[in-house]
């Protein structure tokens, strides 16, 4: 699904990452760790295709195409996904039609026509009530004065309306409290399946307690140091990502 | 024509010499401006004494004044006698098709959405029989004079209910109010004119779009609106097409007067040239007066401007609350980009008892535009229990434009409530890319983020115009972000 060979990318000149390689295949989990200023939240923005960030060599396949080639919102209705790991505040927006406007771009994408708000109410009120989440986030602004931890569910909540192949999602565990990450949790579970993949980008193991990794990779100084089953998750919460980065 | 100073006026003065009452000569005045000129308009019109008396005493006024200093704006020195103050109304040279409209024009039609045949309307193209604006027009003047309402030319007022002009013009707005009234008020040529009786509530929104005139009312443009007891008129002026006009000096005066327990809603979308986006040349200067009177008690005076063109924009459209228990209010969207400068809010004068004001402001800036606030709340001493609410939000689009603001407060008593809040904030390409990365496109974002910012005010809108306001302000800001 998913093929990144020997990834460059820099922000203001500066390089970040020095050579990513990673093969994701469908109904796969990864996730990616790493000590913080490592690459990782990078990562996440170059393949969303987010424009600060500039690829300087390297090669993104996805679905056998050139990835690298499409623009943000391009990326986003192929079927890429990115959970914020700081979800953008989008005042006098409101919520409900901000998640339909999402719905509907992909829908005219597809060549289908546009729901309605009373349609999408109902597609909208099912995802909430899966992920445990009141009225409220429909009435309000997008994000706006949102808890941490609103926001990130926030942000389950649009990956469920807008079923992606493959989502990325950036310390999503980072804010939420041990019932919030539990509901988040179950709700990506319920929505990863066997024809879409998941990258979970995480400083902790908490989260591969209720999202099991198939792979887990770190990455340290722009580049994967360390791939392994889940078990390297709980060495790493065991010993941190010292003995890793000084023995490389 | 001669070249000396008094051209015109001898020409007035010699009547039957350069044959000006079978208005075969020349229909342009000379440049200059003197009060020769003055005469000579008035008597180019035809009018009454009261008027020609009118426009003397403004001109005298005029002479001993000078041009304001205070705005926040920056401009070359107007030279006054650099301007020809009359030019008979000619129709505009009518085009055989749509074809010969240019195709940029077209473009921005397109992208606003007007429909076809307004289309042709707005680029004065000779219309079909299917849709005959003046046939249209005469339509709706029918239907107006049915329930007695007279919406007609400030010229064919002036002729027809002198007895109307002669009670209210001026009682607003006096001859001797600023600079630029104190100008228009000798000079204009033209502009429009609506009464409603009493007990009547306008049975459709007037719009200067059916107004019969389609002649250029010119820079002088004056407006006159009296509605009687218990009435109720929606005006709106103005278009969101963009209007170019080869005179570079706009100086208009709007005049609302409301009697017990009447209401004015007037809604404005201005879209003049901004001049030359990298340079801000040969933008047109608005510098407009307008302003309410509630006069009668309980009466409401009603705002509503999406300001967002002209290369400088001036105007502070107003309330003097007079009567007891009256209310104004003023919902102002102002949006620059380019080199644009806009000074532009509100005056709410509260002189009656309980009275209320509010004020929404939203001032949107990009590029190298610069975008002030000026309101002034005053409050007498026997505006007993007067209560504002003042919201007034700026949005920065990029980092070389600025947004600043002038709240005034003046008052005379202390039993009032006053309310401010205020709020800066920016689109970010931050904001953009999380619209994008949910698969809605960038043009989208800015009019979703913008629409959300504004719909305070666009909410006031008639629904038509709300729409196209939105897409207009999305138009102008689609090169301007990131």
């Amino acid at each position: 699904m998913l093929e990144i060979k020997d990834l460059h990318s820099a922000v203001e000149g500066i390089e970040i990452l020095k050579g990513i390689s990673l093969t994701i295949k469908k109904g796969e989990v990864h996730a990616v760790m790493g000590p913080n200023g490592s690459g990782k939240s990078t990562l996440a923005k170059v393949l969303s295709g987010h424009p600060a960030y500039e690829v300087t060599s390297g090669e993104v396949l996805f679905q056998g195409k050139n990835l690298l080639d499409l623009s943000a919102e391009e990326r986003s209705l192929v079927g890429i996904f990115m959970g914020f790991q700081y979800p953008v505040e989008i005042p006098g927006v409101n919520n409900a039609e901000f998640l339909r406007m999402a719905y509907n771009a992909r829908l005219l994408n597809e060549g289908k026509d546009e729901v309605d708000p009373l349609d999408f109410d109902d597609i909208l009120q099912e995802k909430m009530d899966m992920l445990g989440m009141e009225d409220k986030y429909k009435e309000r602004s997008c994000n706006d004065g949102f808890s941490g931890g609103e926001k990130k569910k926030n942000e389950i909540l649009q990956m469920a309306i807008l079923k992606p192949v493959l989502s990325i999602l950036d310390e999503t565990d980072s804010g939420l409290d041990i019932d919030a990450l539990r509901i988040v949790a179950d709700g990506v579970n319920k929505l990863n399946g066997d024809d879409n993949a998941l990258i979970l980008i995480t400083h902790y193991q908490r989260l591969l307690d209720h999202i099991k990794p198939d792979f887990v990779h770190v990455i340290s100084g722009g580049k994967i140091i360390k791939s392994g089953g889940k078990e390297l998750a709980h060495e790493l919460e065991a010993q941190g990502y010292d003995w890793l980065t000084t023995a490389n | 024509m001669e070249t000396k100073e008094n051209s015109v006026a001898d020409a007035i003065d010699n009547d039957y010499k350069y044959g000006f009452t079978t208005n075969v000569e020349s229909d342009t005045f000379a440049k200059g401006l003197d009060e020769g000129v003055v005469r000579a308009i008035s008597k180019k019109k035809g009018e009454p004494d009261f008027m020609l008396n009118f426009r003397l005493k403004a001109y005298e006024k005029w002479l001993t004044m000078k041009e304001p200093a205070w705005p926040n704006v920056q401009y070359p020195k107007i030279d006054f006698q650099n301007i020809s103050y009359y030019s008979a109304p000619k129709p505009k040279k009518k085009l055989a098709s749509l074809d010969e409209v240019d195709p940029e024009v077209l473009n921005t039609f397109e992208k606003l959405g007007i429909p076809l045949e307004e289309q042709k309307k707005l680029a004065n193209v000779a219309v079909d029989a299917v849709f005959d604006s003046v046939s249209v027009a005469t339509t709706h003047k029918k239907k107006l004079m049915e329930v007695g309402i007279i919406f007609c030319s400030f010229s064919d007022a002036v002729k027809d209910y002198p007895e109307l002009i002669e009670e209210y013009l001026g009682t607003v707005v006096p001859i001797g109010d600023n600079y630029y009234a104190a100008l228009n008020s000798a000079v204009f040529t033209d502009g429009s004119f609506v009464y409603i009786p009493p007990d009547t509530i306008s049975p459709m929104e007037l719009s200067t779009y059916f107004r019969i005139n389609t002649e250029e009312t010119g820079q002088f443009e004056r407006t006159l609106i009296i509605c009687a007891e218990n009435s109720y008129v929606s005006y709106l002026e103005g278009c969101t097409a963009p209007q170019f006009d080869t005179n570079q000096l706009h100086a208009a005066v709007v005049e609302l007067v409301t009697l017990d327990n009447a209401e004015i809603k007037y809604s404005t979308v201005q879209n003049w040239y901004a001049g030359d986006p990298e340079t801000g040349k040969g933008g047109i200067y608005n510098f407009v007066t307008k302003r309410g009177k509630c006069q009668g008690e309980k009466s409401k005076i009603s705002w509503t401007q999406v300001e967002t063109g002209s290369a400088i924009t001036w105007k502070y459209p107003s309330c003097i609350l007079q009567g007891d228990g009256s209310v104004g209010e003023f919902y102002s969207v102002a949006l620059t980009n380019g080199y644009m400068q806009a000074d532009t809010g509100t005056k709410m004068m509260h002189i009656g008892k309980n009275t209320r004001s509010s004020i929404i402001s939203k001032g949107i800036s990009a590029d190298h535009s610069s975008n002030s606030y000026r309101g002034l709340v005053r409050v007498g001493k026997n505006a007993t229990d007067a209560r504002n609410y003042t919201q007034c939000d700026s949005m920065l689009v990029g980092d070389q434009s600025s947004a600043h603001t002038f709240p005034y407060i003046e008052t005379g008593n202390s039993s009032l409530q006053i309310e401010h809040e205020a709020s800066t904030s920016k689109i970010s390409e931050e904001q953009l890319f999380y619209f994008e990365q949910r698969g809605i496109s960038r043009e989208n974002a800015i009019a979703t983020i913008i629409n959300g910012f504004c719909k305070d005010v666009f909410k006031q809108l008639p629904m038509e115009f709300a729409v196209e306001a939105q897409k207009l302000l999305t138009l102008k800001l689609e090169n301007s972000v990131g």
